[in-house]
């Protein structure tokens, strides 16, 4: 399947004398994390059937550095972040879409100031709009008659206040939405933001996914489905710890999509 | 001796008001002490978040229940209080009810406002129930103890014998039901005094009348050392409060700064420094204590009611951990009113008391916990962000102290030799390709 992928590089098409019409910037999650990794192909196939006109950075990308800014290590995320406008600028990007929330939020909003100035999207987000304007059919009936409950990513729902563009991509799916009871704006951290995904919690009584776990288990859902490479890995491991994983998947939207489709 | 009652009553008045005053000026000068910030921006926007989450209560409302009879309550005591008016009047010119010349307007009013005065009673009634009896949750938080516990009941008192004192001071007004006029609750309160001499209901009238001025004067002054303070700080709060999204975090300029001179191959990293800049203490990155926060932010400390709503949506707290943003709100208040006490008692000036908002209040522990969900401001019914400070103090213990758990400097190790927080070389960044 793989060798299908047509992940062309900026750098090629700037070999070429051409700008992408949109740059799919993957994140360091995207690119090494071996769960997030399937997402991003899920993603690119995705891309690659809409005929979507995109380019990667690939080598030439970099953190963020958003993580290294929640943490309190500003001096960090500002080298991150200007480098990574260097190189961004140089490549007269203008759009961008990304796969992570975190990266998305840190983009949009934070490097305006920095010098970096792109209309940045949410692969959710972007998917939403391929469907709408029929440039990408979803029609497969994989999902007809299952349950899946999404859970909002901070950084997507309560950061920048985007909660409906996720669920209308998984209406195509024909699948029964379900809410859990703490959902869009009061929806319950997966308990990886600030920084908190390299760490060890500190001393408490349970582990914040296996509590947001139980939020989703609590709607009897066949899928889990997340927009966040971090959630995923968050609530993956929830569902290990409650032993459901045999009944319920985690999936991101954009599996969820390209699954439906049989890409 | 004639004037002896309108003497006493504007000495009060002066004294009420007077001591009100300092503390305002008190209050103003300790939030000062924050750092400055530019909010100068966006006026509309900030005016109508301010009329509609402070003046409409739109962010209340979201728990119906204590959303609905926090409405009655805060509608009840604000046009009740335009009675505060004819009291004043009456009181200064020996008049007794100066308005009732209004006639059937004059009726209506009062009427309304009995009507409200029970209202406002009920629910504070069930607010104290909510509290005590049913112990909803976030009121029993371990921040919740000694004076934040008295200080949520004590307020329900003072409204409760407040509205009682207005009921039972228009019942026991001989003239005002006579008028039968605007009596629609306090006739029914009047047959409990039946058979009364009137000098007895008159001297009744007369107490009822003097504890609800005095009291509304001693409230008046409690607010400064209350959570109730926010009757009044929620106006300047949600006017100032933050309207970027709230994913993003400021930008440090003090570091933009720093990044540039590193990042310019032209810099000389040894060339003296600019004319006048000597003199500039080296710029402090982020917060051990309550003078590098900014302004907004202690103005938010002192608005905070501490319901608890930021804390009972705090993945942290929900899970066990120390952290909860509605304290790190009570420790910065509170660190910041001792600080203020600091320096009243040194002239004017704050001699150093060993102490900092950083280890003393807040630890380390608690600012680690957060996972930056926004959770809490989301929450906020008067737009307080409590994540601004945690971010603020993480950013000292990182920049200032190097003291992130190890995870987390390896983390950050990571991406500054690899660009990835894994150590993965930045050259294999497209092997997911390959795979
Ligand atoms: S941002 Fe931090 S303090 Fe606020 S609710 Fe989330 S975890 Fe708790
Ligand atoms: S910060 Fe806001 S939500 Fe939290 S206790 Fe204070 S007023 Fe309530």
């Amino acid at each position: 399947m793989s060798d299908l992928l047509k992940v062309p590089t900026m750098e090629e098409y700037m070999a070429q004398g051409k700008q992408p019409e949109i740059l799919f910037w993957v994140g360091s999650a995207g690119s090494f994390d071996d769960r997030a990794k399937k997402i991003t192909k899920a993603f690119v196939k995705i891309l690659n059937t809409a005929n979507v006109d995109f380019a990667v950075l690939g080598t030439e990308e970099s953190s963020t550095g958003d993580i290294a800014k929640r943490a309190g290590n500003e001096f960090l995320f500002q080298m991150q972040a200007v480098t990574n406008i260097e190189i961004l600028n140089a490549y007269e990007v203008k759009k961008i879409v990304t796969c992570d929330p975190h990266s998305f939020n840190c983009l949009k909003n934070e490097y305006p100031e920095l010098g970096g100035q792109y209309e940045v999207i949410h692969h959710t987000q972007f998917i939403n709009d391929l469907i709408a304007s029929g440039r990408l059919k979803v029609d497969g009936d994989l999902y007809k008659g299952k349950k899946i409950t999404f859970h909002d990513p901070c950084y997507l729902g309560r950061a920048n206040n985007e909660y409906d563009a996720p669920r209308n991509v998984l209406k195509e799916t024909k699948a029964d939405i379900v809410e859990m009871k703490r959902h869009k704006r009061t929806a319950l951290c997966c308990g990886a933001g600030g920084a908190q995904m390299f760490k060890e919690p500190e001393k408490g009584d349970m582990d914040v996914n296996v509590l947001r776990t139980e939020d989703a288990l609590e709607t009897k859902p066949n899928i889990i489905a997340t927009g966040c490479p971090y959630c995923n890995t968050m609530m993956t491991d929830g569902v290990k710890a409650k032993e459901k994983e045999n009944d319920v998947q985690v999936l991101d939207i954009a599996e969820l999509i390209a699954n439906a489709q049989g890409l | 001796m004639q004037y002896l009652p309108n003497i006493i009553f504007a000495i009060a008045l002066i004294l009420g008001f007077g001591y009100f005053a300092k503390n305002v000026k008190k209050l103003i000068r300790n939030i000062k002490l924050g750092q400055d910030v530019d909010v100068s921006d966006n006026k509309s926007e900030r005016f109508k978040n301010m009329a509609r989450i402070a003046l409409g209560q739109s962010k209340m409302v979201r728990r119906p229940v204590s959303g609905f009879l926090h409405v009655i309550v805060y509608v009840g005591f604000i046009i009740i209080n335009i009675e505060v008016l004819e009291i004043i009047i009456d009181g200064l010119f020996g008049t007794h009810r100066i308005f009732s010349s209004l006639g059937a307007t004059y009726g209506f009013l009062i009427g309304f406002f009995e009507i409200l005065a029970v209202l406002v009673f009920v629910s504070v009634t069930i607010f104290w129930i909510r509290r005590n009896v049913i112990k909803v949750a976030r009121f029993w938080k371990s921040e919740m103890t000694s004076w934040p516990k008295n200080d949520g009941n004590f307020i329900l008192y003072f409204e409760m014998v407040l509205m009682t004192l207005f009921l039972v001071m228009n019942a026991t007004d001989v003239h005002f039901q006579a008028m039968n006029s605007g009596n629609v609750i306090s006739q029914f309160i009047a047959p409990l005094f039946n058979g009364l001499p009137e000098t007895t209901l008159h001297f009744i009238e007369r107490g009822a009348w003097w504890l609800h001025i005095l009291g509304i004067l001693v409230f008046l002054n409690y607010l400064y050392f209350s959570k109730h303070l926010h009757i009044l700080l929620a106006f300047p709060n949600t006017y100032y409060g933050k309207i970027k999204p709230k994913g993003q975090f400021n930008n440090l300029e003090a570091v933009t700064k720093e990044v540039k001179m590193m990042m310019d191959p032209n810099a000389d990293p040894f060339a003296a420094p600019e004319e006048g800049a000597d003199d500039e203490e080296p710029a402090k990155f982020g917060a051990s204590d309550v003078q590098d926060l900014n302004w907004v932010q202690l103005l938010s400390a002192y608005t905070c009611t501490e319901c608890g709503r930021c804390t009972s949506a705090c993945p942290a707290n929900l899970t066990g951990k120390k952290l909860s943003p509605r304290k790190i709100m009570m420790d910065t208040r509170d660190r910041l009113e001792e600080v203020g006490k600091n320096i009243d008692a040194n002239n004017g000036e704050f001699k150093d008391d060993g102490k900092q908002l950083l280890g003393d209040y807040i630890t380390n522990e608690e600012l680690w916990a957060c996972t930056t969900c926004n959770a809490c401001v989301e929450e906020c019914p008067v737009s307080i962000d409590p994540l601004s400070i945690i971010l603020e103090m993480r950013r000292y213990l990182v920049m200032e102290q190097s003291a992130a758990p190890t995870e987390l400097n390896n983390m950050m190790t990571n991406i500054e030799n690899n660009g990835a927080p894994w150590p993965y070389n930045q050259m294999d960044r497209l092997n997911w390709t390959k795979e």
